[in-house]
C-alpha cells in the first residue's frame, strides 16, 4: 500500500472535512498567504503522501517538543501529529530500547533522501562526543549519520540552531549549532529559533514545506522570513508607551502595574527578531511581555552571553572587567578629560615661563639703550 | 646706544584662504548634527524619566528618536559631500579624509608635533592646513569612527524601517559581520559614541591650545576661512 496522505490519516482519526479545511485556511492565513493557498494546502493535505520525519534529540531540555505537541491550534493534538509521520522521536513515540533505535535504520533505509531530518538540540564535540550518548553512541554519530541520508534539516529551537546555554560561555563541551559541525554534508537547513520555538511557527513550518514541497523564503540567517523577519518590538503592543517615553522602572512600581514599556527593565524586544507579539503564546493567549516580564531574547544567536536579562547595555567582556558600554567609554572619556586638563596646565605653566624669559630679554635690551 | 643690533619688527605673513565655505559650512552643521547625536543617542540607550497620564498625549521618546535619525542622516549626507569635496576642493581639502600618508615627511611631521604636544619641542611648526597630527587623529577619530556610526547607525535604523533599501544594504551585512546578534551592533554603535565624544575633547582642546599657542591662527579660520600668521618664519611643509 502506498504511504497515507495526511487527509487520509485524519479522517481515519475521525476529523471531519469542515475542521480539515478550517485547518488548511488557518494555517495559510498563519503564513501570511493569499486565500487562495488555503485550496493548494489542502490539495496537498489530500494528495501528497506523508512526509516521513526523523527528529533526532541531542544536548537539549526537550522543551521544543513541549511546545509542539502544545500546537494552540484547534486541532493540534490530533492533526499536528498527525501531518508529518514522526517515525522516530524518542520523546513522543511507543517504542524504545533496541527496537527504537532500529527504526532510524528502516527510515533511513526506507526513505533515503526523501525524509526531513528534525533536530532538537545540539551535538557536543569535545571528548568525541562523549557528552551526550543515545543508544551507546555519540549523538554526533547518529547525527552525521542521518544528515548523510535525508533530503532537508529543520534545527529546531536556539540550541540547533545558535548552540543556546549548552553553548554558552566557556561552553565546556563545545556544545555546536548543526550547521557549524563539521564534516556535515551540505543539507538545506532551516533554523526555526526560540528557546522553545512558538508552536504555531513550528507548525506552519512543516506545513509550507509540505504544501509546496521547498523551504518557505528564509532570512540571510536561515530563518523563515514569515516569521522572523520583525522584531518583537516592532508589533508590541506596549510600543505605544515607549514611543511616548513611559516605562516601567521597577516591577513593583505604577508603570509597571499600568503596563507600561519595559525597556529600562532591560526589555531585548528591540534586538529580538520572533513572532511573540504577533503569534503569542498558548494559542495566541498571551506573551512574556504581556505577562509583564521583559523579552530575554531567547532567539538570537547567543543570548546567554549578553549579560543581565534586566539590563539594556550589554556588558562587554574580554577586558579582564565585566562593564557596558557607558562605563568602559564613560572612564575612557573621563580619562581623555583629565589628561587634556592636565596639559592644558603644564601648556600653560611653559608659556608663562617663555614669556617670562622674552619679557626679560626684552627688558635687557631696553637696559641697553 | 642705537648700535646694537635688536631683531627687526615682526612682520607678519599675509593671510592665505583655507577653509573654503563648503567646508567651512559643513563643519559647523557636523558639529551640531554630532551634538545632538550624541545628546539623544546617550538618552535613547538611558531614558531619563518616565512621563505619567495617557500615551496618546505624549511623545517625548519618539521626538528624541525623530532627532537622532534626522542628525544621523544630515551627517551622513555631509560625510559624502565632503569626501566628495575632497576631490574638488582646494588642496586643504583633503587633508583629513585622504591624508597623504604614504609621505615620509608626512610622518616626520607627526613625530614633531607628538615630541611639541609632549613640550619636548621648543618652537611649533608653521602649517597652513592642519598640522600632520591633527591629520591622523581627525582621519581615525573622526572620518573612520563616523563611518562606522553612519553604517551601524543605517543598519539599526534599517531594523525598524523593516523589509527595504536600507535594510538590504546596511541591515543585513551587518548584523552578519557581528555574528547576526542586533543587541551587539547597539554595543558597539555605544561604545563608538564615546570614541566620539572622546574625539570632541580632543578636537576642542587642540584648537584653543593651537590658536593660543601656535603660530597660526586657528579657530577663527573656521568661521572666516583665512588662516592669519603672527610671524614671518617660513611656513612648514612635510609634503
Amino acid at each position: 500500500m502506498a504511504t497515507e496522505t495526511f487527509y487520509d490519516v485524519m479522517r481515519r482519526q475521525g476529523i471531519t472535512r469542515r475542521s480539515f479545511t478550517k485547518f488548511c485556511s488557518l494555517t495559510a492565513a498563519a503564513l501570511g498567504l493569499p486565500p487562495a493557498a488555503a485550496a493548494q494546502i489542502q490539495n496537498a493535505m489530500e494528495t501528497k503522501p506523508r512526509i516521513p520525519v526523523l527528529w533526532l534529540h541531542g544536548l537539549e531540555c526537550t522543551c521544543c517538543s513541549e511546545s509542539f505537541i502544545r500546537s494552540g491550534h484547534p486541532l493540534a493534538k490530533d492533526v499536528i501529529l498527525s501531518m508529518i509521520s514522526l517515525d522516530y522521536d524518542d520523546t513522543i513515540m511507543a517504542a524504545a530500547g533496541h527496537q527504537a533505535e532500529a527504526i532510524i535504520q528502516e527510515t533511513i533505509k526506507k526513505y533515503d533522501g526523501n525524509f526531513i531530518l528534525a533536530v532538537e538540540g545540539n551535538p557536543p564535540l569535545n571528548q568525541e562526543g562523549m557528552s551526550c550518548i543515545i543508544g551507546g553512541r555519540p549523538f554526533l554519530e547518529q547525527l552525521k549519520e542521518a544528515a548523510d541520508h535525508c533530503k532537508a534539516i529543520i534545527s529546531w529551537g536556539s540550541c540547533a540552531s545558535w548552540g543556546c546555554v549548552q553553548a554558552a560561555r566557556p561552553n565546556p563541551t563545545q556544545a555546536t549549532p548543526v550547521h557549524k559541525v563539521p564534516g556535515l554534508p551540505a543539507k538545506p537547513i532551516i533554523k526555526v529559533p526560540g528557546c522553545p520555538p512558538i508552536a504555531e511557527v513550528m507548525t506552519a513550518v512543516i506545513a509550507y514545506i509540505l504544501t509546496f514541497e521547498r523551504f518557505p523564503e528564509l532570512d540571510l540567517q536561515g530563518r523563515p522570513k514569515m516569521f522572523y523577519s520583525q522584531r518583537i518590538h516592532d508589533k508590541c503592543y506596549r510600543r505605544p508607551h515607549f514611543d511616548a517615553g513611559q516605562f516601567v522602572e521597577k516591577f513593583d512600581d505604577e508603570g509597571a502595574r499600568k503596563g507600561y514599556c519595559l525597556y529600562k527593565v532591560g526589555c531585548k524586544g528591540p534586538t529580538t527578531y520572533n513572532a511573540c507579539s504577533t503569534v503569542r503564546w498558548n494559542g495566541g493567549l498571551s506573551f512574556p511581555i504581556q505577562a509583564g516580564h521583559p523579552c530575554i531574547g531567547c532567539s538570537e544567536d547567543g543570548f546567554w552571553d549578553k549579560g543581565s536579562f534586566y539590563e539594556r547595555l550589554t556588558d562587554i567582556k574580554g577586558f579582564g572587567i565585566e562593564a557596558n558600554a557607558d562605563q568602559i567609554g564613560g572612564t575612557a572619556a573621563g580619562v581623555v578629560g583629565i589628561a587634556a586638563a592636565a596639559h592644558a596646565a603644564a601648556s600653560a605653566v611653559k608659556r608663562a615661563r617663555q614669556k617670562t624669559g622674552e619679557d626679560s630679554k626684552t627688558s635687557e635690551l631696553e637696559g641697553q639703550d | 646706544m642705537a648700535s646694537t643690533p635688536i631683531d627687526p619688527p615682526l612682520a607678519v605673513e599675509p593671510a592665505v584662504y583655507v577653509y573654503e565655505a563648503p567646508v567651512r559650512i559643513w563643519h559647523w552643521i557636523n558639529a551640531l548634527a554630532v551634538t545632538v547625536l550624541f545628546v539623544t543617542g546617550y538618552l535613547i540607550g538611558s531614558p531619563p524619566f518616565t512621563l505619567v497620564g495617557e500615551a496618546s498625549s505624549h511623545f517625548f521618546f519618539g521626538w528624541v528618536r525623530f532627532l537622532h535619525f534626522s542628525a544621523g542622516q544630515i551627517m551622513a549626507v555631509g560625510f559624502v559631500l565632503r569626501f566628495y569635496w575632497s576631490f574638488v576642493g582646494n588642496h586643504h581639502a583633503r587633508e583629513i579624509f585622504r591624508p597623504p600618508f604614504w609621505h615620509i615627511g608626512f610622518w616626520k611631521g607627526v613625530l614633531h608635533e607628538m615630541r611639541w604636544y609632549a613640550m619636548i619641542e621648543e618652537h611649533p611648526r608653521k602649517y597652513i592646513g592642519h598640522n600632520p597630527l591633527a591629520m591622523v587623529s581627525m582621519h581615525i577619530l573622526f572620518v573612520w569612527v563616523g563611518l562606522f556610526m553612519i553604517v551601524t547607525g543605517f543598519a539599526l535604523y534599517g531594523e525598524g524601517e523593516g523589509p527595504g533599501w536600507i535594510h538590504t544594504v546596511f541591515t543585513g551585512p551587518v548584523l552578519w559581520l557581528f555574528g547576526g546578534n542586533s543587541q551587539t551592533v547597539h554595543t558597539w554603535h555605544h561604545l563608538a559614541m564615546w570614541a566620539m565624544v572622546i574625539f570632541v575633547i580632543v578636537h576642542i582642546y587642540a584648537a584653543v591650545r593651537e590658536d593660543i599657542m601656535s603660530r597660526q591662527s586657528i579657530i577663527s579660520s573656521m568661521i572666516s576661512g583665512w588662516r592669519n600668521f603672527r610671524d614671518a618664519k617660513p611656513i612648514d611643509r612635510d609634503t
